[in-house]
């Protein structure tokens, strides 16, 4: 980018760039909001998320599907099929052209491969050094059908867990651009919009189906602590049975990583009554984004509501919801 | 409160007060007082209070009573106060013990005892009503803390509450006169506890190489033939236990020559009361290659519960059947058995019988239970003799829970401790109580039984505390679990726990030097520390010097694979070019290498803990652990004599660099035990050289001396001789392990002074 600290000709620029990415009915109307029909009888659902990434591009995505993925994932979770989006950027003074240019492009082709457009936005550039490259902040709006009412604090001892795919591919994949490592199979991030994939859930088990959770920053392991406490019970988990890629092993082997610690972006785990985890995991297992699909673990009565991690030796392995990284603990 | 001297030639009131204090209850204090009061021809009386034993005597032999009553004193007790007070003449005959008086219960329960030799005796003498009984026990011996739910220590609140006594055991507990009187789990054949299957049973599943579950005081054992390899070799593989070493019991003193070379002082110790198993110079020959490999020395146990003789009895006997009577328990018996704790998966001990059944099914051919329940698990206590005295490695049955002394008032506190070898500490007044050994938090069921040991703990000693005190670091469980109790909390940093532990179980506050050599414990300014210099001076302490650090590559699985150490050590001498020719088997070790150049590595450490590590890694000792502390374990085991290589560290300002040594044991691959010797020898040379420097430069003669790698023997007593020689007073963990199993109670110690402080 030129120049320009607000100056009117760089901010214009920038603006155009995304409403040439997004353009559809509602922003095309140029106002500083949009007005949206919505779904009548139907409960709304909002979200706002911010995004930072480093780097801005890496394997299998960039800053920009993630804003997409992430927002409409959110809506998701509750079970609701997301409607629109919103998202503002904060852009460094000096940030090359061309890499916001893709950025952008990028988005628009994630909201447009959802079907979610975005429908309002907005863009501001800052000096250099008050931001790294691009910010990004989104809100997105859904709706949730009658009688569909998932919520954190619904598990249930008996319960299934299920998880829709291999864990840690994010992760790795940001961790490994960043440090340039190099395996025999690039790992990429699994950025991607789960919509799709719970709309045939909710069809398949509907009130069965107690919550959903996209286990994005810590990973695994922070939204099974995060639903046990919501729910005062505990998990117990078969180790043996949570997906990992094998390049993704070796890369968190390498770095001193837990793979249940790192971050997905294109998981879920739900929770359902057992006596559908058969059908919902069918359905799962039908559906591209959970074609690996896997029945991980039950839901336990655990008044100290530990994530516990079975390993075939019977052993019970806390999985602790960390302060924040893996700080060494052996004396 | 000390012991007033009595001097014999003083002129004696008529009748004279007594109050005993210490270990002074449910160890045969009164009946004893009894007898020598007649003894003495003395009238008055004795009786259990709140605070201790209150005995009352009148005549003209009080002075010989006196001295008596603590030169021969009962065997369990401990008599840490004695205050005399004259009192007028009452001129009543005859002496009585009176009724306990209530009152707060500041009273204690002692640990368990092995069976002591009046006990013995009767096992195994036919005429006696307790003749193969094995639950035989007396004031003088047997369970006491195991079986204790909470104060008063009485009957009603053990789990012999549920055999109500015979007749004749009735009659022994209310005879003064007797051994048994007041003795809480006393029990007979007729009316006790009963074993699961005939002792004669389990000695033919030894002798056919089978795998026994044993119940015993504080948890079931696994026990096998400690001769037979391929018995050993199956328990090690049903128990996933790849290396680490095995206990071995033997009957008793006269057979420990068999299996090991004890110098006296360890022969000594392993035949107290509380029945350590202490480590000794293996004797080869006798015992299977897979007991303790690839290690030097074995920890021996001598059998401590009747069931244990009646075995030992039982396979000294000849086939299945065979009587036993007429047996003498004191003689050398040939047997030895591994008896290792029956903890599968490293959850807790298992106590229950239905969990054994449960939770050893797939291990042991043969589960012996008995209907006397564990109300608190304990691990078999581990000592070792260092520097000429018995030292813990790990502090549980026989030990807990005695109190250690306090020197200095305070508020009642928790103490959490840390992580892993988890302890926890309740002060009350002058005396800390430390927990049995817990055990790493990692694992749930662990987990639950540190918040029974909490909660047993604060009832058995009736503390309601005014704040816990916990680790710095934020993802320990202990100090999770502290944040959860909704009391004020204390922070205490590692390894200023470590040295105050250290400190204060030697009287001493500070200002103190403390040397903490530690694997690994988070550091005030957030970092990795684990070699560190420290000035202790009451609650404050100041980090004076560190090692210098070496990069951590991934955290906790450097400790567990210290191949990775070795690569951070080449990497920081430069050499990293020599990482594939050394580490050829790690096919991680070129990427970690790589990454180490690229910056990557963010930790870096100055534990000495993983210097251990580096050194056996690049000594192609352990790239892989197989259990915590084997590489260093290893390598000490190698050791002959310590040899300093000349110029083998370098002290640079505040720190101390070994570069100089790894280098040099980078080339020792073909002569690794030149290598674990130069290693030893040089780390005591420069870690004592440092510790003088500093100790001149603050004008201080002591250092405190903590942390796990204290549990190395030739290192703490290389460092106890050097610093001795070079002027300054060492002090070495005693009365607690010197690993994180002290950490409470230094936690304890430093919070409890910062509480002080605050006023
Ligand atoms: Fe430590
Ligand atoms: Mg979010
Ligand atoms: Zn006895
Ligand atoms: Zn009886």
């Amino acid at each position: 980018m030129s120049h320009g600290s607000g100056g009117r000709a760089s901010a214009d620029l920038v603006a155009q760039i995304f409403r040439d990415a997004f353009a559809n009915e509602w922003l095309d109307q140029g106002n500083d909001q949009a007005s949206l029909p919505l779904p009548a009888g139907q409960r709304l659902v909002m979200t706002t998320d911010g995004y930072v990434v480093s780097p801005l591009f890496f394997p299998g995505g960039d800053i920009g599907s993630l804003a997409v993925h992430g927002t409409i994932n959110d809506i998701a979770m509750a079970g609701a099929r997301p409607l629109y989006l919103s998202a503002s950027f904060i852009v460094e003074e000096g940030f090359p052209l061309g890499d916001l240019d893709r950025i952008a492009g990028s988005m628009g082709a994630a909201s447009r491969a959802a079907g979610v457009p975005v429908v309002t936005g907005d863009t501001k550039v800052v000096e250099r050094g008050k931001a790294d490259g691009v910010f990004i902040s989104t809100a997105g709006v859904g709706v949730v059908p009658e009688g569909i009412t998932l919520s954190g604090d619904r598990a249930r001892p008996g319960d299934a867990v299920i998880l829709s795919g291999y864990i840690g591919d994010h992760g790795v994949a940001i961790m490994s651009s960043r440090e340039n490592l190099e395996f025999e199979t690039a790992v990429l991030s699994d950025s991607a919009a789960l919509h799709g994939l719970v709309a045939a859930m909710v069809a398949a088990a509907g009130p069965s189906l107690r919550t959903m959770r996209d286990p994005t920053r810590g990973g695994l392991a922070a939204t099974l602590n995060e639903l046990a406490h919501q729910s005062g019970v505990g998990f117990r988990i078969d180790e043996e049975a949570v997906p990992v890629r094998a390049e993704v092993a070796a890369a968190c082997e390498l770095l001193g990583l837990d793979p249940l610690y790192v971050a997905n972006e294109g998981k879920l785990v739900a929770v359902v009554a057992p006596e559908a985890a058969e059908r919902l995991l069918a359905v799962m297992r039908a559906h591209p984004l959970g074609r690996d699909a896997a029945l991980i673990g039950t839901v336990v009565a655990d008044e100290r509501q530990f994530v516990q991690m079975t390993t075939s030796f019977g052993g019970g392995r806390i999985v602790d919801w960390l302060s924040g990284e893996q700080l060494p603990r052996i004396c | 409160m000390t012991i007033a001297p009595v001097s014999p030639a003083a002129p004696m009131a008529e009748r004279v007060r007594v109050r005993l204090s210490g270990a002074v209850q449910g160890v045969g204090m009164r009946p004893f007082v009894h007898r020598l009061a007649a003894d003495c021809g003395l009238a008055g009386f004795v009786l259990n209070g709140p605070d201790g034993v209150t005995i009352e005597v009148e005549g003209a032999g009080i002075a010989t009573f006196l001295a008596r009553l603590q030169a021969e004193r009962p065997p369990l007790a401990r008599i840490e106060g004695l205050a005399i007070e004259p009192i007028p003449a009452e001129r009543a005959a005859g002496f009585a013990i009176l009724a306990s008086r209530g009152g707060p219960t500041a009273t204690r329960i002692v640990p368990d005892a092995a069976t002591c030799p009046a006990c013995l005796d009767e096992l195994f003498d036919p005429a006696s009503r307790f003749n193969r009984y094995p639950f035989v026990n007396c004031t003088h011996c047997g369970p006491r803390w195991t079986i204790s739910r909470r104060l008063p220590y009485d009957r009603a609140e053990t789990s012999m509450a549920g055999f109500p006594l015979c007749a004749a055991c009735a009659a022994d507990y209310a005879d003064p006169s007797n051994r048994r009187f007041h003795a809480e789990p006393v029990a007979c054949p007729a009316c006790g506890p009963r074993l699961t299957h005939p002792v004669a049973e389990i000695a033919t599943a030894l002798r056919a190489g089978k795998i026994v579950a044993l119940k015993g005081i504080g948890g079931f054992h696994l026990v096998c033939d400690a001769t037979d390899e391929a018995a050993v070799a199956t328990l090690r593989r049903r128990k996933g236990r790849d290396a680490k070493p095995f206990a071995v019991m033997v009957a008793n003193a006269a057979s420990v020559g068999l299996v090991a070379e004890p110098t006296e002082a360890e022969a000594d110790l392993a035949a107290t009361p509380g029945r350590p198993i202490v480590l000794m110079q293996a004797r080869p020959g006798l015992l299977a290659p897979s007991v303790a490999p690839r290690l030097g020395r074995v920890g021996v146990v001598l059998a401590y519960a009747p069931l244990h003789h009646l075995l030992f009895a039982e396979l000294a006997g000849g086939p299945a059947g065979h009587a036993v009577a007429g047996h003498d328990w004191r003689a050398a018996n040939p047997s030895m058995l591994v008896a290792t704790s029956a903890n599968p998966g490293g959850e807790p001990l298992v106590v229950d019988d239905d969990d054994a059944e449960a939770r050893l099914a797939g291990i042991a051919d043969l589960i012996v239970g008995h209907d006397r329940p564990i109300v608190t698990r304990a691990d078999d206590s581990v000592m070792q003799v260092v520097a000429g005295r018995p030292a813990f490695l790990r502090r549980a049955r026989g030990f807990v829970p005695d109190p250690i002394p306090l020197t200095e008032d305070g508020p009642d506190i928790l103490a959490v401790g840390g992580h892993l070898k988890a302890t926890v500490t309740v002060t009350r007044g002058r005396e800390a109580f430390v927990s049995q050994h817990i055990g790493d938090l990692d694992g749930a069921e662990t987990l639950r039984f540190w918040h029974e040991t909490v909660a047993h703990l604060l009832a058995v000693t009736g503390v309601r505390p005014a704040a816990v005190a916990a680790d710095l670091h934020p993802d320990y469980r202990s100090t999770l679990a502290a944040e959860a109790m909704g009391l004020p909390m204390l922070r205490v940093q590692h390894h200023a726990a470590h040295v105050a532990a250290v400190a204060a179980e030697h009287g001493i506050a500070g200002p103190v030097l403390g040397l903490a050599l530690d694997g690994h414990g988070l550091g005030a300014d957030g970092g990795a520390w684990g070699g560190e210099l420290i000035r202790l001076d009451g609650a404050g302490w100041r980090r004076l010097g560190s090692l210098d650090p070496l990069p951590l590559p991934g955290g906790d699985r450097a400790a567990r694979e210290p191949w990775r150490m070795g690569v951070a050590a080449l990497h920081r001498l430069g050499r990293s070019a020599e990482v594939g020719r050394l580490f050829a088997t790690e096919p991680l070790a070129g990427p970690l290498a790589a990454r180490l150049a690229a910056g990557h590595e963010r930790i870096a450490t100055s534990s000495l803990g993983r210097l251990f590590d580096a050194a056996a890694a690049l000594l192609g000792l352990a790239g892989r652990q197989a259990y915590e502390g084997q590489a260093a374990m290893e390598m000490e085991a190698l050791v002959a004599t310590p040899r300093a290589l000349d110029r083998g560290y370098r002290i640079e300002g505040t720190r101390i660099c070994f570069a100089p040594l790894l280098a040099a044991l980078a080339d020792l691959r073909a002569d690794p035990v030149r290598g674990a010797e130069l290693f030893h020898g040089t780390l005591i040379e420069g870690l004592a050289a440092w510790t003088l420097r500093a100790a001149a430069d603050q004008g201080l003669d002591r250092v405190a001396l903590g942390g796990g790698c204290l549990m190395n023997r030739v290192l703490a007593e290389g460092l106890d001789a050097a610093l001795r020689a070079g002027g300054v007073a060492p002090l070495l963990p005693i009365k607690l392990p010197p690993n994180d199993g002290g950490l409470s109670f230094g936690q304890a110690v430093l919070a409890r002074r910062m509480i002080s402080r605050e006023g």
